[in-house]
């Protein structure tokens, strides 16, 4: 049962949110079952409701892997969603800036740029701390609001489509990332980010750096790490994850960069994060779990006649399961204290 | 105290197992009121997992833990203090940003309409320090005070709940000797009130002076009791290590070689800017220890920092071989040749969430073989780390296991494991030997001077002047961050060196 014992919080925190879940619908008039299966026939039930759940899950885990790439190296990176939109829209630029691209060039170029402006976005802040310990916090929240505004200009003059709305001109069909059937292929990328995150992490030395410097920054002092570059170097690489995942919303899913389409994207990383306890691979089922009921909220909302605020709700209850230890300690009562508290921290993994 | 009178602490048949590690089989352990317990044991013996699962914070697989004749459940530290138990751990578990005062009455704050009345929390605890002999000053900020008043604030704090069995773990292991002759004293006392005191020491010297009762633990095991008026050391040290004990070092002549390190008017700020080193001249020779010996606070770490890097320097030089070093990164002056073991391990020696093999190569991770064109090799890290843990007998030898997991004693060991491991022209030692067992001491003690012989120049930096006089060729005493004395080790009088620490002069 060794294995159990990691994932055993984010699933009793799963169930248990579903669980309340059901009671407040139940409470509000609709009958629970009903809602859920609505909910699962939204996302699962067909080879386009589960491409949808893909699509869905697919910033969600990319987002959810720049907070949790981050929080190894002990470091909050709130500006997920600056460095998301900022990856948006030079990703849509290049998209619509270059004709004539052969497609093996032009998308991976586009997804490349998108993914370094979200890297110097997020290096800003590394960058703060790293000189003038500026807590990243504070910075990626302000730089959020600078990223917002900026890239809501950038979109309305001079990258400003023809016509009346504030918005990009469309990518080329050369920048386009495609569907597989029902497979997005941006999920494939975003697949391959966790498993790279985790190998970067588990299998190189930069990853030990900033494994050490999350787990004890002054032994890694010690150790020889220069604890300013690893600042720097891990909330680059947190803003290129997120600026990837903009990138790829706005070549796989929009196909141009429409201020407002992705509010809220980022900060849903927060949340994925958590589920994840901060693990790559383990983003991908939490990105999954949240990308579903997103894409099923709807047709809850139309079979059940249930408002698709309940998945809100029902996400908010699992963080605050996830992050509140003591609840599930009673479900291992048997535990020693000491090791409860080791084990179930924000932070560990 | 009647015959019929059922003891203040009883544990029954306690077993406790961690995975494949049983840490406590079947141990009977029984505390009287108004004595001094102490519990002995090699590293790994299981004492602290028995303390912990008297104060609630382990749960025993089986058995049971009786206070006054009645079985007690304990759920955690809070179940403790209400059945009035105290505890000083052996990591200190205060709020560094909190006063003196603050700290003591936390969760149990006096209240004046609602608010902590942090003048009457001063006056309570300057009572309670005073009845006690724990002088203290209330308003002071834990962080700003040395690790020796850190722990009155600890004691404080279990006093101030009225405890009828304190319990303290490895107390002494931080402590100076004057500051450990008070603390005796103390304990002393508080039996003399009627506590039950349940004190795990390594120091055999301490157990001698100031036990009523021992317990001797090994591998789990109670393995013998015994009374100081019937024992001896050498008894003690055989039933907790399973084998006779060399208990003083055979000291053989060095033969130093050229000035390896030479540290020249240097000059160094502690952590508030305020000059902590002031004109510091001191030289290694290749094949000889230097020993600094003096009273915690008087620069020592301050003099470490320094020299590894870890600490910015003011002014003057530190030259290795003839190349000057002050300055340099951590990274580059462990590369030319200066290996560290750091006085608190469990701030900059470990990384408690990372494996014993990874904690085995923390400053070589970078290196082949231990890592090529950026890419770790496990494979290369593991053969390391079983050398090395069989070699310095670490226990469990498992070396997947997170350090954190280990008892303080194997954590020391790996830290010296693996800082012995490097081909180093310089070692520096500070407290090499803290909270180690006996048997284990002897081992490291003998490795230190193999590698003296071996032509290595070691700066040993210790609060036990034993330590210092038994292993140092030299002996540099340091005083307000000078030194005010350095002379050979032959024929050095004792009490002078006490002198030159307490005061800095010798009359
Ligand atoms: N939380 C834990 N998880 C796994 N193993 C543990 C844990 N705590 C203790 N152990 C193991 O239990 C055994 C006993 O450890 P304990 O800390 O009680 O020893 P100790 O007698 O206090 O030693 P020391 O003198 O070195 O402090 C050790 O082998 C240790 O590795
Ligand atoms: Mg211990």
């Amino acid at each position: 049962m060794r294995w159990l014992k990691p994932v055993a919080v984010p699933l009793i925190a799963v169930g248990l949110a579903l669980g309340i879940g059901a009671i407040i619908l139940a409470l509000s008039g609709a009958n629970p079952i009903e809602a859920y299966s609505a909910l699962i026939d939204g996302s699962l039930s067909s080879q386009k409701t589960i491409g949808r759940t893909l699509e869905k899950a697919t910033p969600l885990i990319m987002g959810g892997l720049a907070v949790a790439f981050a929080f190894r190296a002990g470091l909050f990176n709130i500006g997920g969603q600056g460095q998301l939109v900022i990856g948006g829209i030079f990703a849509a630029a290049v998209g619509f800036g270059f004709e004539g691209l052969p497609w093996i060039i032009h998308a991976p170029l586009a997804l490349a740029v998108g993914a370094l402006a979200g890297a110097a976005w997020g290096s800003i802040a590394g960058v703060l701390k790293a000189t003038r310990g500026a807590h990243e916090v504070i910075t990626t929240i302000m730089l959020n609001f600078v990223a917002l505004n900026l890239t809501d200009w950038l979109a309305s003059n001079p990258w400003k489509d023809e016509g009346i709305l504030s918005r990009t001109p469309a990518v080329e069909e050369s920048a386009v990332i495609p569907q597989w059937g029902a497979l997005p292929t941006g999920f494939l990328v975003a697949v391959a980010a966790s498993i790279g995150c985790w190998y970067l992490l588990e299998r190189t030395t930069l990853g030990f750096e900033i494994r050490s410097v999350g787990l004890n920054g002054d032994a890694a002092r010690y150790a020889g790490i220069s604890v300013k570059r690893i600042v720097v170097a891990t909330m680059a690489i947190s803003g290129f994850l997120a600026g990837a995942g903009g990138a790829i919303e706005t070549q796989g899913v929009i196909g141009r960069y429409e201020p407002g389409f992705n509010a809220g994207l980022g900060f849903n990383g927060i949340t994925i994060a958590l589920l994840a306890r901060n693990n790559p691979i383990g983003v991908i089922p939490a990105a999954l779990l949240i990308g579903a009921m997103e894409a099923g909220g709807s047709m809850m909302q139309f079979n059940a006649d249930v408002s698709p605020e309940i998945t809100d709700i029902i996400e908010a209850l699992m963080l605050l399961f996830v992050a509140t230890p003591i609840v599930v300690r009673w479900f291992f009562s048997r535990q020693d204290v000491a090791e409860v508290s080791i084990t179930s921290g924000w932070g560990s993994s | 105290m009647s015959v019929a009178a059922p003891p203040a602490l009883e544990v029954l048949g306690v077993t406790k197992r961690f995975g494949d590690v049983l840490a406590n089989e079947d141990v009977d352990f029984r505390v009287e009121r108004g004595r001094v317990h102490a519990l002995l044991g090699e590293n790994g013996a299981g004492k602290s997992t028995l303390v912990n699962i008297i104060f609630g914070l382990y749960r025993a697989d089986s058995g049971e833990v009786r206070r006054n004749g009645e079985v007690v459940h304990l759920n955690g530290p809070r179940d403790a203090i209400d059945s009035r138990i105290g505890m000083v751990h052996q990591h200190f578990q205060l709020v560094p940003v909190l006063t003196v005062a603050e700290n003591v009455v936390l969760g149990n704050e006096p209240t004046r309409r609602g608010v902590v009345d942090l003048d009457e929390a001063a006056s309570v605890v300057r009572a309670l320090a005073e009845r006690f002999g724990l002088e203290i000053d209330p308003w002071a900020r834990v962080e700003d005070l040395p690790i020796g008043l850190q722990q009155r604030v600890e004691i404080l704090r279990a006093l101030f709940r009225e405890v009828d069995i304190l319990i303290l773990d490895e107390p002494t292991a931080v402590l100076t000797p004057q500051e450990t002759t008070h603390l005796l004293g103390v304990l002393r006392g508080l039996a003399d009130t009627g506590v039950a005191v349940v004190f795990i020491t390594h120091k055999l010297r301490e157990v001698m002076a100031v036990a009523d009762d021992i317990t001797v633990m090994r591998r789990g095991k109670v393995v013998g009791s015994a009374v100081p008026a019937e024992t001896d050391e050498a008894s003690l040290a055989s039933m907790m290590v399973g084998r006779s004990v060399e208990l003083s070092l055979e000291r053989t002549p060095a033969s130093p070689g050229d000035k390896v390190l030479t540290i020249v008017d240097l000059v160094v700020n502690d952590d508030r800017r305020s000059q902590s080193l002031n004109g510091i001249n001191l030289d290694v020779r290749a094949g000889e220890v230097v020993g600094v010996a003096g009273v915690e606070g008087n620069g020592q770490r301050e003099l470490v920092e320094a020299i590894t890097g870890l600490r910015g320097v003011v002014s003057g030089s530190i030259t290795l071989e003839g190349v000057e070093i002050a300055g340099m990164s951590p990274r580059q002056i462990s590369t030319m040749g200066v290996s560290h073991i750091p006085e608190d391990r469990e701030k900059f020696g470990l990384i408690g969430a990372h494996t014993v093999a990874d904690n085995m190569v923390l400053n070589r991770y970078h290196q082949p073989p231990y890592s090529r064109h950026g890419i770790r090799s496990p494979g290369a890290v593991e053969d390391n780390a079983e050398r090395l843990v069989a070699e310095f007998d670490v226990r469990p030898s498992n070396i997947g296991a997170m350090v954190a997991t280990l008892s303080g004693g194997n954590k020391q060991k790996v830290v010296a494991a693996r800082e012995f491991s490097h081909e180093a022209k310089v070692m520096v030692a500070a407290q090499p030997t803290r909270g180690i067992d006996i048997g284990n001491i002897e081992f490291i003690h003998r490795r230190l001077i193999e590698y003296r012989d071996a032509g290595m120049a070691i700066l040993l930096v210790s609060a036990e002047l034993d330590e210092v006089l038994g292993l140092a060729d030299r002996v540099a005493v340091i005083y307000g961050g000078q030194i005010v004395a350095i002379e050979s080790a032959d024929g050095i009088d004792r009490d002078r060196v006490g002198r030159l620490m307490l005061s800095g002069t010798d009359n």
